[in-house]
């Protein structure tokens, strides 16, 4: 087991380089001298040569990526803000943790409620029950992230004076933006659960166990969800990347100070450091989640053999 | 089974009988039908101009002259959803075709090919995947700068490669094919063998990601264009127009809703269609 994740923690460092290339090659093209942003528009033009020469800027591109990548690997650093001159990596320290608390909440409400709605949509498979759900899943899949904040803000702060619009200070300030990230993740657990559900529900061993007069209840929860629980676990450990990249829209509606709206603001400002240091961050995050649900396989089924 | 008119042995009419008896699928056709006709025939359903501004008549809501009000600058809002089909249905099928069309290409040489080439080409996909598609769609519109063709090239580029390995996955078992060997046995081409039996070959479950690509497409672009990076004002693209009414929010709402509700019937009937195609090329995942 060990050996396995030391070889996959191994194998993601080409996978995070080729990120950190795309994000670097991104950064170098886009328009605009970075020695301007940083200086300002009063800059003489010997100040700018004198700083494109300290900071490097005028090295080949490669070299410059290997810089980049030197930095980034052995001091963690990632570039300077244009805006506040702080450095990338502290300010999106600061952000995280906002992000990934409402992604967390996000996926819970997701797994707590989408896996038991997809389970009893496949059990009563055509009834009515399992026809409003998967319109209801569908209706979830295919709202703008963004417009069903503002829908719920009108709804619930601005109507009905329940809940806070925006923040992260208490509890009831986190249910309106963890409500709204975990909609598309939760129509797409519950369909994919129904869908795994309804694969395994038909196989001979749930015959056998339902002849052996085992209760329903342990043949769906014990033999069925057991075995239908792989896809669940992927697409909910894909989820939670998404959920870290669409934290951007919903944090920017609910004023949350985390990575997203850190990135909408650098968007506006053109603070280009940040966005791509953010881009890079989420990326890192992601597959990190990913590694944490490949382990998390072998325990669910020990069928599948650690490989290499 | 397997046969050259279809990967399942399906042919394009027995799909269209499948699909027409799935109630949901008719509803997503009829929903994206009656969207084409909007954006064929814009300037003569919308009763004003989109970009056309009456600062006398600004904020206001639904009325006889106005039937979903206007916005800040007295602007029609029906009109200017409507004028905003065509944006949209643009921006998903051209996204979708720059996706689709490079997916093939990386997809299929590498499946076919293999080899050095292969591998390289497909742990780039990898690279690109690591990345939450909205995300790297931001981090490029960051580096194009804002812009309608610019926001189409970042949402294209960033879901090349889930068509990428899908081409890929089918091409590979394509490959291994008698019929493809008897191609090669009667001394064809590769390009040949590539357009006229594998391309097609591999296009079923293309179609269904494609059908629901062009959904998230605009839903992304709406999103890109949400937080400033997309289409610029005056064009009414939906989510920009969600974004300029957002501040409206409590007291004029409607500048919200109906931008919001338009991408959303949209999304919803290329996702229904999507998954009905699915059921219908694909049995093995039917319901």
């Amino acid at each position: 087991m060990l050996r396995y994740v030391t070889w996959r923690l191994i194998s993601l460092i080409p996978v995070l380089v080729g990120v950190a290339f795309i994000v670097f090659t991104l950064l170098y093209i886009t328009p605009g001298d970075p020695a301007r942003m940083v200086l300002g528009d009063l800059a003489t033009d010997d100040m700018i040569a004198e700083f494109r020469e300290r900071e490097g800027l005028n090295d080949p591109f490669l070299l410059q990526f290997g810089r980049y990548l030197y930095n980034a690997a052995a001091k963690g650093d990632i570039g300077k803000s244009y805006m506040t001159k702080a450095s990338v990596s502290s300010e999106l320290r600061a952000s995280f943790p906002d992000t990934f608390k409402i992604s967390i909440f996000a996926i819970l409400i997701a797994l707590i409620l989408g896996v038991p709605f997809g389970i009893v949509s496949a059990v009563k498979q055509y009834s009515i029950f399992d026809s409003i759900t998967m319109v209801f899943a569908m209706v979830g899949m295919s709202m703008p992230v963004f417009w069903l904040g503002l829908l719920l803000i009108l709804t619930f702060s601005v109507h009905l004076r329940w809940l806070p619009s925006s923040g992260l200070d208490s509890f009831s300030a986190m249910i309106l933006p963890s409500a709204t990230l975990a909609t598309q993740s939760l129509a797409i657990i519950t369909r994919m659960t129904r869908s795994s559900m309804l694969e395994v529900i038909r196989q001979d061993y749930i015959r056998t166990a339902r002849a052996k007069g085992q209760r329903e209840s342990v043949v769906i929860l014990r033999h069925a969800l057991r075995n239908a629980m792989i896809p669940i676990v992927t697409v909910a450990g894909v989820q939670f990347g998404v959920l870290l990249g669409g934290a951007v829209l919903t944090e920017s509606i609910f004023s949350i100070p985390g990575v997203g709206r850190l990135m909408v603001s650098s968007i506006k400002m053109r603070d280009y450091p940040i966005v791509q240091g953010g881009v890079l961050f989420i990326a890192f995050a992601a597959s990190f989640v990913n590694l944490i649900v490949d382990i998390l396989y072998v325990y669910i089924d020990p069928r599948i053999k650690v490989q290499r | 089974m397997e046969n050259v008119a279809g990967k399942n042995g399906r042919s394009p009419s027995r799909v269209l009988k499948v699909l027409l008896r799935n109630r949901l699928a008719v509803l997503g056709m009829i929903i994206i039908v009656l969207l084409v006709l909007g954006a064929v025939f814009a300037p003569l359903i919308a009763p004003y101009d989109y970009a056309r501004q009456r600062l006398d008549r600004g904020y206001e809501t639904s009325s006889k002259d106005f039937w979903l009000g206007t916005d800040e600058y007295g602007r029609d809002v029906f009109s200017r959803i409507v004028y905003g089909a065509r944006i949209s249905l643009a921006v998903g099928f051209l996204t979708v075709g720059i996706a689709l069309s490079m997916g093939i290409l990386v997809g299929v040489s590498a499946g076919y090919y293999g080899g050095k080439m292969g591998g390289v080409l497909m742990r780039l996909m990898d690279i690109l995947l690591a990345m939450p598609s909205i995300l790297l769609a931001i981090a490029i519109a960051a580096s194009l700068g804002p812009g309608l063709f610019n926001l189409m090239v970042a949402v294209g580029i960033s879901n090349i490669p889930r068509y990428a390995r899908i081409a890929r996955g089918s091409v590979l078992s394509i490959r291994e094919m008698e019929y493809i060997e008897a191609a090669k046995a009667v001394g064809s081409s590769d390009l040949r063998i590539l357009t006229r039996h594998v391309v097609p070959n591999c296009m079923a479950p293309l179609i269904v990601q494609a059908t629901l690509g062009i959904a998230s497409a605009i839903l992304n672009a709406a999103a890109l264009s949400f937080i400033g990076l997309g289409v610029q004002p005056p064009f009414p693209e939906w989510g920009a127009m969600l974004s300029e009414g957002r501040q409206f929010i409590r007291e004029l709402p409607h500048l919200t809703i109906f931008p919001g509700l338009a991408i959303m019937f949209t999304i919803l009937g290329f996702n229904f269609l999507g998954d009905g195609l699915r059921d219908a090329l694909d049995p093995k995942l039917r319901r």
